[in-house]
């Protein structure tokens, strides 16, 4: 499945090396936090694309920039330098109110502590994207009801969210990333608030419900069980990817076995 | 999205009720505080309020209020009753006289001296006997309060209750005989005194003998007249101040305002209620919010915009601050309503509700800013961080 995927980087706009379009185009990004002596350099020029309908892990070690850089992507984070386009559109071009608007529309988000708001039930919760669109109460209710249905929640809408467990949680979360039929979905480190089993349950879900159509998934990670998910894996490594390959086989050579024993990479 | 903000709220059991206690905290008592201060002030003028007959009220120009009396010669009786538009005038003494009781203490007393004809500016209300009793000889009405306590008579034995005064028991005034015909009940006044009224031609011989007796003249105005015009026209005639009985209140009011402490007490029994209410609304609203950033960050990251996130701040203080201004000012009032019959001085206005539900929304405004800063200045970013 991943082998007709280019692994080099496309020079179109919007379409990529192999013709397919492109979801998020990153060329050269910096991301600098605090000023002077104490400056971190999180970002060092990333070139990064992403491509419809596929699911792109971004992994590499603790502190090298995969955070930031999704906070980018996903018009959380201002860059420094560089472009950076989501579907041509770039969040730098937008006052704060069209960002905000895009990101309610075009994104949707999956935490790895979940952020659920534990005062409202997980009908509500999931209904929130829905509300922000403009849907209203009682068709945002019903519409996140079917989509908790879809992960296998249907029975649970009226509880809140501290009466599930943490796997659970994570669906509603999905539930909540996919409710509003966003065209991109990031996730940090969807899986690691979770135990392994657990974690490779909600990979399958969020790779068999979201997906769909031409929607593209960036997922960070560091759990390397769950590399057989992705279409594509970019590599980080101190700000910038030095490597992005077709399967976890060539990120690590064929002795990929002892890597992941290792957990050389988390 | 608001519906949601309110569950919020609502949800967080505790948060929200220390919140509400916040409010309900300051509502109360600015509104129970303020109520006490407007029943004081009221009673500053309650022999105003009790006399409802007059239209105006002349007295002297360096009057200030209506315990200071500065009497004028019977002659200005006769010259008010010569303006025209002056349908009736009659003649008011009030003064301060002694009464010796049977243990030879004496009490100071209020004595009024209602014009001898009309009986006009008598007590608000008689319990006992009648207003017309006090045309018979040495005759006077004691107010309940006064024939109660302070003018009560001693028990048999000491540590007995004291008997009350009643109609037939007599009274030393300035060594002048008096006998009890009546008791009334008026509006309480500021003063602790009992009141004693009897007729104006007998109260200037109990007085203590002076050369100018005559406290008020209580006018009536032909019907039509315009009360201001008559008002000026009497003070050219005469050269007497002449007040509508509102403007005269006001003038009382004013008098103890700005010579007495009572505002400043109570103004800082008012500031503290809104200072200690604002704390602590402040305090759990803005730890509410803070509970809450990560969620409200990630609201925000989801696309929900600052103005939305704002209002909804707005909402969430407004709420709590509608309920607990309801339980506050509504506190306040059954407290009032239940402090009915005591010496309890409580009046509660709409300009005192106004006045605290104005503190209640700046309170929640303060607190809601706080919260709302914290999230303006939120970067939608830190979701992402564990
Ligand atoms: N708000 C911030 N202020 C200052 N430095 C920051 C901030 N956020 C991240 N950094 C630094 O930037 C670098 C990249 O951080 P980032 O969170 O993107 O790494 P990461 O790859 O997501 O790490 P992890 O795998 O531990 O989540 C790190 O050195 C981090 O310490
Ligand atoms: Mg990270």
């Amino acid at each position: 499945m991943t082998t007709a995927v280019p692994t080099q980087l496309g020079e179109a706009d919007t379409l990529g090396g192999g013709g397919r379009k492109l979801a998020v185009r990153c060329r050269n990004v910096v991301k600098n936090y605090g000023t002077g002596t104490s400056v971190v350099r999180a970002l060092r020029g990333i070139d990064l694309d992403v491509y419809e309908g596929e699911l792109l892990m971004l992994v590499g070690p603790s502190g090298c920039g995969k955070t930031t850089l999704i906070s980018v992507i996903a018009g959380v984070l201002d860059r420094d330098q560089g472009e950076c386009t989501v579907f041509g559109q770039d969040f730098s071009a937008m006052n704060s109110r069209q960002r905000t608007r895009f990101r309610g529309q075009t994104i949707g988000f999956v935490f790895q502590s979940f952020n659920l708001i534990p005062t409202l039930t997980i009908a509500e919760n999931v209904s929130v994207p829905l509300l922000l669109n403009g849907v209203n109460r009682h068709a945002a209710l019903k519409k996140a009801k079917e989509m908790l249905d879809v992960v296998g929640l249907g029975q649970r809408v009226q509880d809140t969210p501290n009466r599930l467990s943490g796997g659970q949680q994570q669906r509603v979360a999905i539930a909540r990333a996919l409710v509003h039929d966003p065209r991109l979905i990031v996730c940090d480190e969807p899986t690691s608030a979770l135990d392994h089993e657990t974690g490779h349950k909600i990979v399958e879900l969020l790779k068999g419900v979201a997906m769909s159509g031409n929607r593209s998934l960036v997922v960070v990670t560091h759990d390397n069980r769950i590399f057989d998910f992705a279409d594509r894996i970019a590599h980080m490594d101190d700000g910038q990817v030095d490597k992005i390959v077709g399967s976890a086989k060539e990120l690590y050579g064929p002795n990929m076995q002892s890597a992941q024993s290792g957990g050389g990479h988390s | 999205m608001y519906f949601l903000a309110l569950k919020m709220l609502f949800n967080d059991k505790a948060k929200f009720f220390g919140i509400v206690m916040g409010v309900t905290l300051a509502s109360l008592v600015i509104t129970q505080q303020g109520s006490i201060f407007v029943g004081l002030m009221a009673r500053t003028f309650g022999v105003i309020t009790d006399m409802n007959y007059p239209d105006i009220w002349v007295m002297d120009r360096k009057v200030q209020f209506i315990d200071d009396t500065k009497p004028l010669t019977d002659t200005k009786l006769f010259e008010v009753r010569g303006v025209p538009g002056v349908a009736s005038a009659v003649p008011l003494y009030k003064g301060m006289i002694r009464a010796r009781m049977d243990n030879g203490l004496f009490q100071n007393c209020n004595l009024y001296g209602l014009d001898d004809s009309t009986l006009i500016g008598g007590p608000g209300e008689m319990i006992e006997g009648n207003l017309a009793d006090l045309r018979m000889a040495d005759s006077v009405i004691v107010d309940v309060e006064g024939a109660t306590d302070k003018l009560a008579r001693a028990g048999k034995k000491p540590g007995d209750p004291k008997i009350p005064l009643k109609i037939g028991d007599t009274l030393e005034l300035n060594d002048h005989r008096a006998v009890v015909v009546g008791i009334s009940r008026g509006s309480r006044t500021f003063q602790s005194q009992p009141n004693i009224f009897t007729t104006y031609s007998r109260a200037v011989t109990f007085a203590p003998k002076e050369r100018k007796l005559l406290s008020f003249v209580l006018v009536k105005a032909e019907p039509g007249e315009n009360l201001e015009t008559l008002r000026a026209r009497i003070t050219e005639r005469t050269g007497l101040a002449a007040y509508t009985a509102d403007q005269f209140k006001l003038l009382t009011v004013n008098y103890f305002l700005k010579y007495t402490g009572i505002p400043i007490n109570f103004g800082i029994a008012v500031s503290l209620g809104f200072i200690i209410g604002t704390l602590i609304t402040g305090f759990m609203f803005y730890s509410f919010t803070i509970d809450n950033l990560k969620y409200l960050g990630t609201l925000k990251a989801m696309g929900t915009s600052d103005t939305t996130l704002m209002m909804m701040i707005l909402l969430q203080a407004l709420s709590v601050g509608c309920i607990g201004f309801g339980i506050g000012a509504g506190a306040a009032t059954v407290f009032g309503i239940s402090m009915g019959g005591t010496q309890l001085a409580f009046w509660i206005t709409w300009q005192i509700l106004v006045l605290s539900g104005g503190a209640v929304v700046i309170i929640c405004m303060l607190a809601a800013m706080l919260s709302v800063r914290k999230v303006v200045a939120l970067e939608p970013a830190v979701v992402f961080k564990g």
